[in-house]
């Protein structure tokens, strides 16, 4: 309680008022609104991207080609997945870093108060970039997110200096938010706030900074390496001048593996700080989640190889990374036993960040064990490119890294604007998107065993009905999610009031600031006992 | 709290930045030099080899089948004399490959070769290789590019058919025309 009021004396002499209307959010540097402009940029970037997936499933509704042509197919399966990895899920994160983990670990905001301000504002200019090459002449980019050389170099437009300038501009606006993660968290936590004391979180967020920080640069050199490739005469990915396509792979890969580990580790520590509230227990094994977490990261380092079975790798190669990948299990299985452990007898009840927090752990196990599946190198052969692994990454990342996102909202929403959402409106879209995402993506499996590959436009006969279900699986959910921005609206226009806590079994420092907090909190810092 | 200085730590991070695009970078001759030592990816040396391993064993008997192919887009016509040889380890063998220009120019190729099982390549030993150089060709003309190898006796036991296959790219845009490069 006294924090609370001890923040407004500071407010009083020491800061002004943020200034009105378009300015405030152009020069702020304050982490809340910073963390504000990062979610609901996210938030257009998740409709963006949506909406081309829709044009995707509505092309795959029936076989045969009715609505675009491929190229534009192309562009749209490689423009979805750039927008929704990077303009979604890595800025939604990135905004609930900044509003969070100074709440959380006690400090009165980042550690780099401008160039938090620089590393949002470039991200607009690198998403209008991306998606303004797709009204190039010959269109925008159309390789496939993964970009694999040759088609990103030999087979591509003149839209691919635009593609490479925008990656450029999105991988230094990560690398520069990790860095003001790691500053964050090592420089001004409270006094009292030890490190096996942060909120998991926090924790999560540390080791996915380091993760950034280690491979974000690696991104950056080898969409260089394309560039220099198409436009200077190199021959890194060109057999004709030495160099070799399968190398790309290689290197675009060991930036890959711990990306999709940056997209799911702060999921973890949302997770982690969802069940124990509405259980109303301490979360059950907080060190062998640390540890667990670490263990991941790690490994995340050894196993990029998993992407390329199919490149002609000598055996030994293929054994080493199917076990390394299958180790990755061990940890992630301890997370998982974790939070049912920390749900076990628990005074459970199911408010909505609770229902998609349960519904993350479950459907996160399918795609992880789905995950599993394509480890096995001989069965990969037979997966390999095909729609079982669309099924695995969007089972780990919408079901996984998308539901922790929206649990994340749901649950900081009350704290973040001093109002209750509408509980009705926020059911129907749980429950519109459970069973939608399912109808959505559970089939995938089906047609991906029998073979139906990946990124084609078109597709055999045998796989109609399945596709058609698919689509209206696809459009149910991108439906669903309109509930979500009219709960987000309604939240924030007003609603009832809530308390500081909020939840009834929410603990941690955040929870001590008043709903919404005040503008500066923790400018002195709080007891941590 | 206030008086916390962030620069040590920003500058060992942001250093951290740069080793690690430094280390993308450093990817490129990394991946060449294990691929070289290993063998894995069938990449061949691209360097003559000694006559000392070749000590042939006649109670072996290797088939190395010839592949080649002309990369997309490239006019030339590309391809081996045999398809198919029957080989004792360790003894040397001589093939040729036949190329032709059919265009109206001066044209400058590479031959980049592929060993198939990629563990065969350390033990795909080239005296003599057309691979070594770039091949130029006057328009309309035609050459038989020679090809003198043999398989080193440490072959592993378990591989008893080795595919060589070559891709020929055109890099006449990539380099001026040079005069004629020696293949001996």
């Amino acid at each position: 309680m006294s924090i609370v009021t001890s923040g407004h004396h500071a407010d009083e002499h020491h800061h002004s008022a943020p200034p009105a209307g378009f300015k405030r959010w152009l020069y702020t540097t304050n982490h809340k609104d910073i963390g504000t402009m990062y979610l609901l940029f996210a938030l257009a970037m998740f409709f963006i991207g949506g909406a081309m997936a829709m044009v995707i499933r509505a092309e795959l509704f029936q076989p045969g080609l009715q609505l675009v042509d491929p190229n534009f197919f192309n562009q749209m399966t490689t423009v979805h997945g750039l927008i929704m990895v990077f303009g979604a899920v890595m800025p939604a994160f990135t905004g609930l870093a900044n509003w969070l983990i100074p709440m959380m670990i006690g400090a009165p905001d980042m550690a780099l108060p401008r160039m938090n301000n620089w590393s949002f504002w470039i991200l607009p200019f690198a998403f209008s970039i991306l998606l303004m090459s797709l009204f190039m002449e010959g269109g925008g980019p159309a390789f496939g997110w993964t970009f694999y050389a040759p088609l990103s170099t030999t087979y591509s437009n003149d839209s691919t200096a635009l593609f490479v300038f925008s990656v450029h501009i999105m991988g230094i606006s990560s690398i520069m938010g990790a860095i003001n993660v790691i500053v964050t968290i090592f420089n001004m936590r409270a006094p009292g706030m030890k490190w096996m004391k942060m909120p998991l979180f926090v924790w999560t967020w540390l080791i996915t900074a380091f993760l950034l920080i280690a491979v974000m640069p690696v991104l950056a050199g080898v969409v260089t390496m394309v560039l220099t490739d198409k436009y200077f005469g190199t021959s890194f990915f060109d057999a004709a001048g030495g160099g070799d396509p399968v190398l790309f792979q290689h290197i675009f890969w060991f930036f890959g593996h711990p990306e999709v580990y940056i997209m799911i580790l702060p999921a973890f520590g949302i997770i982690s700080s969802i069940v124990p509230t509405f259980a109303r227990k301490p979360l059950f094994g907080y060190a062998s989640m640390v540890y667990a977490t670490s263990s991941i990261a790690l490994l995340s380092f050894l196993v990029w190889a998993h992407h390329m079975f199919t490149t002609g790798m000598p055996v030994f190669a293929e054994l080493f990374f199917m076990y390394c990948t299958m180790l990755i299990a061990v940890p992630t299985g301890v997370k998982v036993f974790n939070w049912v452990a920390t749900m076990w007898r628990g005074a459970m009840t199911f408010e909505i960040p609770m229902m998609f927090a349960i519904a993350f752990i479950v459907l996160f196990t399918i795609g992880g064990f789905s995950g599993l599946m394509l480890a096995i190198t001989p069965a990969d052969f037979q997966y390999h490119d095909t729609y079982f692994v669309v099924a695995h990454f969007h089972y780990v990342l919408v079901t996984g890294a998308v539901f922790s996102i929206i649990a994340a909202a749901y649950y900081w929403l009350p704290k973040w604007t001093g109002y209750m959402y509408n509980e009705t409106l926020a059911r129907w879209h749980f429950w519109c998107s459970l069973i939608s995402v399912n109808v959505l993506f559970f089939p995938m499996h089906f047609v991906g065993l029998a073979g139906m590959p990946r990124r084609i436009p078109d597709y055999a006969l045998q796989f109609a009905d399945f596709n058609a279900l698919i689509s209206i699986g696809g459009f149910a959910f991108g439906l669903s999610q309109l509930l979500f921005l009219l709960v987000v609206y309604k939240c924030v226009q007003g609603g009832e009031k809530a308390s500081a806590q909020v939840w009834e079994g929410a603990e941690g420092l955040e929870w001590q600031l008043s709903s919404p907090p005040p503008y500066h909190s923790f400018t002195t810092p709080p007891e941590v006992k | 709290m206030a008086s916390t200085n962030h620069r040590p730590l920003l500058i060992r991070l942001l250093f951290s930045v740069i080793v690690m695009f430094g280390f993308g970078f450093a990817l490129v001759p990394l991946y060449d030099v294990f691929c070289e030592i290993t063998g894995i990816n069938g990449k061949t040396r691209n360097e003559v080899a000694g006559i000392e391993r070749a000590v042939p064993d006649k109670q072996r008997t290797i088939t190395v089948q010839f592949l080649a192919r002309p990369d997309k887009g490239m006019p030339w016509v590309f391809e081996p004399e045999v398809t198919r040889l029957e080989v004792h380890p360790g003894q040397i063998s001589l093939v040729h490959y036949q190329a032709q220009n059919p265009t109206g120019s001066a044209m400058v190729a590479q031959a980049v070769p592929s060993v198939s099982p990629g563990t065969a390549a350390l033990y795909f030993n080239k005296m003599e290789c057309f691979c070594f150089n770039q091949q130029r060709l006057d328009g309309g003309a035609a050459l038989a590019m020679p090809l003198q190898f043999y398989v080193d006796p440490a072959l592993p036991a378990d591989i008893e058919l080795i595919t060589l296959a070559y891709t020929l790219y055109d890099v006449t845009q990539r380099d001026p025309i040079q005069p004629v490069t020696q293949t001996e």
